[in-house]
């Protein structure tokens, strides 16, 4: 341990801690701009220097250690001067129409220049507006609010390893872009959305689509089905205040039908849908053992991160699509038909924390209905934008429960938003498929969790299966890496089953969520997953009952012809260079 | 280069040069070939036991790069950004191994010293600061060029002696000692011993031992203006106080230039130079204060001169 003081108050921290979290344990929060919880620091901003006495000039206290004895001061005059005038140097080159940016009141930068009182401007404004990126189908890039901390680019290459940003020309004229300036849309970008989460500004954000939901809304002609995520019920409630991961199904679903949607219905129904299709590919593969390990598809952002850098695995993909696009394709099919509605006059909305979702809907195949499955997809974000808009306060609302035959969902199903939980509501599932018999202890937990790669070895009445989660693109190349090592070497892998999603986390963590992520905020909202499937009294997806009335009156069997039609689907090689999709050779 | 690379137990040494530099280039390949053909470099070198073998590493020509963590990183493929220190290149250097980074200057001197003996080198400068310095002299002097010379010999010097004295006879007005990042002098400072420690007193440097030499005909406000506009394009954009501060400083320097500058100008510049000084991420950003500092502490009243005085 070491001691030190900070502003005269007495620490103690472990060898290698930075000033910054030292000061943390004093009381002192010393302010900051591009070091985020979760990345190594980069020191590009210099908000955070310090001085140490007895060393000349400031330090800066994200990157220093604290050292033996180091007395500390973090605001005295001359740092506090120096903040100022680098803030001020920010603004310089900075768009500060705050009133019209998606950032107003959640924004780092705002936030720091009211802590360090800028009242002047001293420097004059410099630098051309640069064009806003809007190639992209689900994010936003605009380089006039870019503060140039490098969040981005280091979450895009070291965590998802996507490798889609880099640091273009230097000095003044520094830019953050995509291969050769051709936009987010044209580039390997997965869509995930961990650059717009961990951006401190609104340089990044998501390609809204509340206008035309609004405007579907207001139609008459129009009937307007929602569905929601598993995730988004613990993070709506973050988007008015409460604390993180507050668990709301039920104030969602009043609040939804209080804006107007026609029905509110449930992605979760579909997840329970999944497992169903999914669990069933699985006993297949199992039985035939061709094509192991089988991988999970629910999360687009891996889709497109497998089919540019991994298309060789595309075989052992599942081709269940994810809940989202099954929900879709049933929506304006099933519903439709039981409901008596035109299918032309569905709009179908999907509440999601996820900005890849938006490119999902948009993929040419998604069109098993005849239409385009899923028509708008709105984020976390955008939905709390809306209800605050039509004066809605989720805190407020009472407890409703969503509506009939697209409705209903078990435990099984709430857990997909966690990672792992899709594994573990396969696992629950895949049991009673093969055994006949019901597994009695449901909680698989060496697949929770938040620790990189997670393995576990299930015993399916004396079958052995090994499975793998991984969560975020960087543990899944890890992950992929060692498959296709042991297929090369052994002709197969120790894996029979790997669960993928892109963001770290899982969907709790995803592009969609409500500003100012951590990994922290994102393990508490997976807890409060974990505990709504405890509370409820069908946690096996094969116990959902409308799931089976779906089987019954309309697909028949898991993997039917119908099924495949609708709930199935193919993927594409996609080059490296564009992320687009390469000619069948 | 082999010796240090014997003292620290190096394989590998590189030479990193400005690709521009095409005719440095090809004489350090030819040499390198012949050393191998000779067996003073590759495999088991003149039968000791010893291996080590030279690279010349092209670099695209940005300033930063001389830094030794940027350097680094420009070897590794990547842009010349540079990197936190501590770790320093001795312990976690190119591709995360100890690395030592030398100047040219610093390796030359070593040869000699083991051919001489340390007292040898010792019998030349002065007591605290001995051995010798390469000067590049440039500017308005009769013989520019390169010079070596004692360490604590007087800029008067090195201008009159070894250089030739100012161009056409006219009177010298100060001198830009230590490259674009070093320091102004003026005619006080003609006398004094340039080396390491006694320039530190004056807070001076000697860096890269160029000597930019000015006549009376010089613009102070203009040599600045040169100085701030080099940084500008050099700064490598990785840190606000440098990449937005030269921005400001070259737009204040150009109103002042202009005619239009005002006294709080020249406050500012000193301001933000100093922030800079204070919270740049690298040497470079650093540095820049040392020139605006002392053209202010030499040159006073003509930088003064330049803005509108207040009414
Ligand atoms: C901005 C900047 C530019 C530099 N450029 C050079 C250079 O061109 N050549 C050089 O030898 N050293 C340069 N240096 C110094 C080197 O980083 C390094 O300190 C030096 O070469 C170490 O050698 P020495 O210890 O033998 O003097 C530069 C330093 C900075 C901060
Ligand atoms: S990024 Fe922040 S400071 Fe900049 S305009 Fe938006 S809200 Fe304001
Ligand atoms: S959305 Fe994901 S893949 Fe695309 S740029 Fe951002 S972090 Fe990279
Ligand atoms: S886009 Fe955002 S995260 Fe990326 S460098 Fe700019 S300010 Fe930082
Ligand atoms: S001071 Fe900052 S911007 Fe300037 S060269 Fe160094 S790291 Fe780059």
């Amino acid at each position: 341990m070491i001691k030190a003081t900070i502003n005269n108050v007495e620490i103690e921290a472990p060898e290698g801690t930075s000033i910054l979290w030292a000061a943390k344990k004093a009381g002192f929060t010393i302010p900051t701009l591009c070091n985020h919880p979760d990345l190594k620091p980069g020191g590009q901003c210099g908000i955070c220097v310090v001085e140490i006495e007895g060393i000349p000039g400031l330090k800066r206290a994200c990157m220093t250690p604290v050292g033996e004895g180091f007395k500390v001061k973090t605001h005295t005059p001359r740092i506090m001067a120096t903040r100022r005038q680098l803030v001020e140097l920010i603004l310089s080159n900075h768009d500060t129409d705050c009133l019209t940016c998606v950032k107003n009141n959640n924004c780092e930068l705002q936030q720091l220049a009211s802590i360090v009182g800028i009242n002047v401007h001293d420097y004059s404004r410099s630098g051309e507006r640069l064009p806003i990126d809007r190639s992209s189908v689900s994010i936003v890039r605009d380089p006039n609010k870019c503060i140039l901390c490098g969040r981005c680019i280091q979450v895009c290459s070291n965590v998802q390893t996507v490798d889609a940003l880099a640091v273009n020309h230097r000095g003044f004229d520094t830019v953050i872009t995509t291969a050769f300036d051709a936009g987010l849309g044209n580039s390997v970008c997965i869509n995930c959305g961990q650059c717009v989460v961990h951006c401190p500004v609104g340089a990044l954000y998501e390609k809204s689509a509340t206008e035309e939901v609004w405007e579907a809304l207001h139609d008459p002609d129009k009937f307007v089905v929602v569905q929601e995520a598993p995730a988004v019920r613990v993070m709506l409630g973050e988007e008015f205040g409460m604390p993180t991961g507050s668990l709301v199904s039920g104030k969602m679903h009043a609040a939804l039908r209080r804006l107007g949607f026609d029905a509110v219905l449930e992605t979760n129904f579909t997840a329970d849908l999944t497992i169903m299709e999914e669990g069933t590919e699985l006993i297949d593969r199992l039985t035939s053992g061709r094509n192991l390990p089988l991988i999970t598809s629910c999360s687009p952002g891996w889709i497109k991160f497998m089919e540019t850098y991994f298309h060789d695995m595309i075989p052992h993909m599942s081709t269940a699509k994810s809940p989202q696009q099954m929900f879709g394709a049933l929506a304006k099919t099933y519903y439709a038909e039981v409901k008596g509605i035109d299918p032309g006059k569905i709009v179908s909305v999907s509440i999601m924390p996820c900005t890849a979702k938006k490119f999902e809907c948009q993929r040419p195949e998604m069109n098993a209905s005849g239409y385009q499955d899923v028509d708008y997809v709105l984020t976390t974000r955008e939905i709390g934008r809306m209800m605050r808009e039509a004066g809605l306060d989720v805190k407020e609302m009472p407890d409703e429960p969503p509506d009939d035959i697209l409705g209903d969902y078990t435990g099984a199903a709430t857990i997909f938003g966690a990672t792992g939980g899709v594994m573990e509501a396969a696992v629950r599932s895949a049991y009673r498929l093969v055994t006949g018999k019901e597994l009695e202890n449901v909680e698989i937990k060496p697949v929770r969790g938040l620790q990189g790669i997670k393995e576990a070895e299930i015993d399916i009445d004396g079958t052995r299966v090994k499975v793998a989660v991984a969560h975020s693109c960087g543990q899944a190349r890890k992950l992929l890496n060692k498959v296709q090592d042991q297929i090369a070497k052994e002709g197969k892998s120790e894996y029979q089953f790997i669960e993928v999603m892109a963001c770290p986390g899982g969907c709790v963590g995803g592009g969609g969520q409500s500003w100012g992520s951590n990994m922290a905020k994102r393990a508490r909202r997976g807890e409060s997953l974990y505990e709504e499937d405890r509370s409820l009294p069908l946690r096996r997806s094969h116990e959902n009952p409308s799931v089976l009335a779906l089987y019954e009156k309309f697909l028949e069997k898991p993997n039917s012809e119908k099924a495949h039609k609708l709930l199935h689907t193919h993927y594409y090689k996609r080059s490296t260079v564009d992320g687009k999709i390469k000619p069948a050779s | 280069m082999m010796l240090a690379g014997y003292a620290v137990g190096a394989a590998k040494g590189f030479i990193y040069i400005r690709g521009e530099y095409a005719l440095s280039i090809e004489r350090l390949e030819k040499a390198i070939t012949q050393a191998r053909l000779y067996g003073l470099l590759g495999e088991n070198i003149l039968e000791s036991g010893f291996s080590f073998d030279l690279a010349v590493m092209k670099g695209a020509g940005a300033y930063v790069c001389g830094e030794e963590t940027a350097l680094i990183e420009s070897l590794e493929g990547k842009r010349g950004h540079p990197r936190n220190k501590p770790p320093y290149p001795v312990t976690e250097g190119l591709w995360g191994k100890p690395t030592v980074v030398n100047n040219v200057e610093t390796l030359a001197n070593v040869p000699e010293i083991i051919r001489n003996g340390a007292a040898w080198y010792r019998g030349y400068g002065t007591d605290k600061c001995p051995g010798t310095k390469v000067y590049t002299i440039i500017g308005n002097v009769a013989t520019p060029g390169l010079i070596e010379a004692e360490m604590g010999t007087t800029l008067r010097d090195i201008i009159y002696e070894y250089a030739g004295g100012i161009k056409e006879g006219k009177k010298f007005k100060g001198a830009l000692v230590g490259g674009a990042a070093g320091a102004f002098m003026g005619p006080e400072m003609l006398d004094a011993k340039m080396d390491f420690v006694n320039l530190k007193e004056y807070a001076a440097v000697l860096g890269s031992g160029a000597i930019l030499v000015m006549d009376e005909s010089t613009d102070i406000v203009g040599m600045l203006q040169s100085v701030l506009h080099f940084f500008k394009h050099e700064s490598c954009g990785h840190c606000v106080p440098c990449r937005l501060g030269t921005k400001q400083l070259v737009e204040i320097v150009d109103r002042i230039a202009g005619g239009k500058g005002k006294v709080e100008d020249i406050e500012s510049l000193v301001k933000i130079s100093e922030v800079m000084r204070d919270t740049s991420f690298c040497p470079l950003g650093q540095s820049l204060n040392l020139p605006i500092s002392s053209s202010l502490k030499y040159f006073r009243d003509e930088v003064y001169g330049r803005v509108q005085q207040p009414a």
